[in-house]
């Protein structure tokens, strides 16, 4: 497997604070990883990194290409769909819109009206809902939309930023199911943020522990959930 | 009776025009949250312009449509030159620059036209409509112009990728990022629309207002009473809000003794004073949360 992603000394700001200090990781083509660390530990910062939302310095390749220097929007073009925590939901339009603004880059019309057609066989309550403006939706609703809305990119890349935020046990667990459904069957390579550690190594085969701004622990994630010193120290669990 | 009628429909006539500065003024608020003070002035502008071409001896419908291509590339040029490097800057630093936009317009107006009064022409005459003294051929015009273009608005925003693109960015910024929208355009594109619709209202207004530098004050602060009484956040409430505001003026005018023209203003500013008391968010607005 060829590294889709790779990260160099990565160090993210926010202002004159200092968010990551030098990251370094590789996702696998096809891989779908976790990271995982405790609140503050540079998470978040990592995709927004990635997609440009923060200052950064260091190097991000995507595919082969720097995307030093790219919009956002540009980055997403690229393929990379990016999950933000707390959802990003365009509360005020209905779901059918929410779907076809993940689709907004896109030309082909006719695949992206079988796209929507397609999502709502991932996600059948999203049929039921589709003129119904997605603030209204439930937590659990309005996270399946997320990802439907990411998925209507036809991204190569998927970031999720703590996608069980909020949402009680059982419909994390459906969701997880949905995420390596489309992670084997979609070919989509997927980098997760998870507290949730426990679920999220259950559903990764790749793992990375931050703690600080910094990749302390790297590896298959079975290994990592097996470890029971790096379960007690970084994972509390 | 007749005479109620007919003031009602006046109402709807000028209420059409506030109607389309109030929807200016909310394009540019939902897509960078200021009061574009400036509105009336480049309307003012735009409408010198038709008419320097009407001067030329360009035809009416030719001038109009020439001005509302010059007016939608005038207003993307003044987004790109003074306010996208403002975009970061305080609430002051913007208001300054709408007042400088306003002054500079209007003097270089003046300057280029000069401050006398001009007639403006009509495209529909000043007739009865249909034979009826209730309502003159150009306040029917009038109307007849508003409601087309607010359908084509309508059109646009709901049923096409550009225009789904544009609410998106305007309501979720970094989210609209986040599917590929380049934001940054978007707000310009707002401009140049706003402008346009704003120069509409400006050609329909000149000949009941005449055309001179100072001729969209009122016609703004209308807007504005329009805008903040439908609500800020909703450009249907601007809408309906100008309506009832072109209504409200006339009654007012019509049947409260000694209101005349003279205090026409002051009315307009107390509609914005008591619609904020009252009710900040307007008939249509959603109250504005912010997360902190």
């Amino acid at each position: 497997m060829t590294a889709m992603l790779n990260i160099k000394d990565l160090r993210a700001f926010y202002g004159q604070v200092q968010a990551l200090h030098g990251l370094n990781f590789d996702l696998n083509e096809g891989s779908l990883t976790t990271l995982l660390g405790a609140n503050g530990a540079g998470k978040t910062t990592t995709l927004r990194a990635i997609c440009n939302m923060v200052r950064t310095t260091g190097a991000i390749e995507f595919e082969g290409a720097p995307l030093a220097g790219r919009s956002t929007e540009n980055i997403v073009r690229l393929g990379i769909a990016h999950v933000p925590q707390g959802r990003g939901t365009f509360t005020t339009m209905t779901v059918e819109e929410n779907l076809q603004l993940g689709a907004i880059t896109r030309k082909d019309k006719a695949g992206v009206i079988s796209d929507i057609e397609r999502m709502y066989d991932h996600f059948p309550v999203l049929k039921q809902r589709y003129t119904q403006q997605a603030g209204t939706l439930s937590g659990g609703e309005q996270q399946m939309l997320a990802v439907a809305r990411a998925l209507m990119l036809r991204p190569r890349l998927m970031l999720l930023d703590e996608p069980s935020f909020g949402l009680a046990p059982l419909i994390v667990r459906d969701l997880f199911k949905i995420l390596g459904k489309i992670n084997r069957e979609d070919k989509v390579t997927i980098l997760v943020v998870e507290q949730n550690a426990q679920l999220a190594l259950e559903l990764a085969d790749q793992a990375y522990v931050i703690e600080t701004g910094r990749i302390v622990m790297a590896g298959n994630a079975k290994d990592i959930a097996n470890n029971e010193d790096v379960r007690k120290s970084y994972l509390g669990y | 009776m007749e005479l109620f009628t007919n003031q009602i429909l006046a109402g709807i006539s000028t209420g059409a025009i506030y109607a389309c500065m109030a929807l200016a003024v909310v394009m540019i608020y939902q897509a960078i949250d200021h009061l574009n003070f400036a509105q009336g002035e480049m309307a003012m502008f735009s409408t010198f312009v038709s008419w320097q071409l009407m001067q030329w001896g360009v035809p009416y419908w030719g001038a109009f449509v020439l001005t509302l291509v010059f007016s939608f590339a005038g207003g993307i040029a003044i987004e790109r030159l003074l306010f996208k490097p403002l975009a970061k800057a305080p609430i002051l630093t913007n208001v300054a620059g709408f007042i400088a936009l306003y002054s500079i317009i209007n003097s270089v107006a003046g300057l280029i036209w000069d401050f006398t009064i001009k007639q403006y022409p009509t495209p529909f005459g000043s007739h009865p409509f249909l034979g009826s003294q209730l309502i003159s051929t150009h306040q029917a015009g009038m109307i007849g112009i508003t409601l087309i273009l607010l359908l084509l608005l309508f059109f646009f925003f709901r049923f096409t990728r550009m225009g789904l693109a544009m609410r998106a960015a305007a309501s979720l910024p970094e989210s609209a990022r986040l599917v590929g929208i380049n934001t940054s355009w978007m707000i310009a594109l707002g401009w140049g629309m706003a402008a346009a619709i704003g120069s509409i209202a400006g050609m329909m207004i000149a000949p009941v207002v005449f055309l001179e530098p100072n001729m969209m004050l009122g016609v703004l602060i209308y807007g504005f009473a329009a805008a903040v009484l439908g609500g800020l956040t909703s450009p249907f409430g601007a809408v309906v809000g100008g309506f009832l505001v072109g209504i409200f003026e006339n009654l007012v005018g019509t049947y409260i003794p000694g209101v005349g023209n003279e205090l026409k203003l002051p009315i307009a500013l107390a509609l914005i004073i008591t619609v904020l008391v009252v009710k900040p968010a307007g008939l249509f607005g959603r109250p504005i949360v912010k997360r902190v």
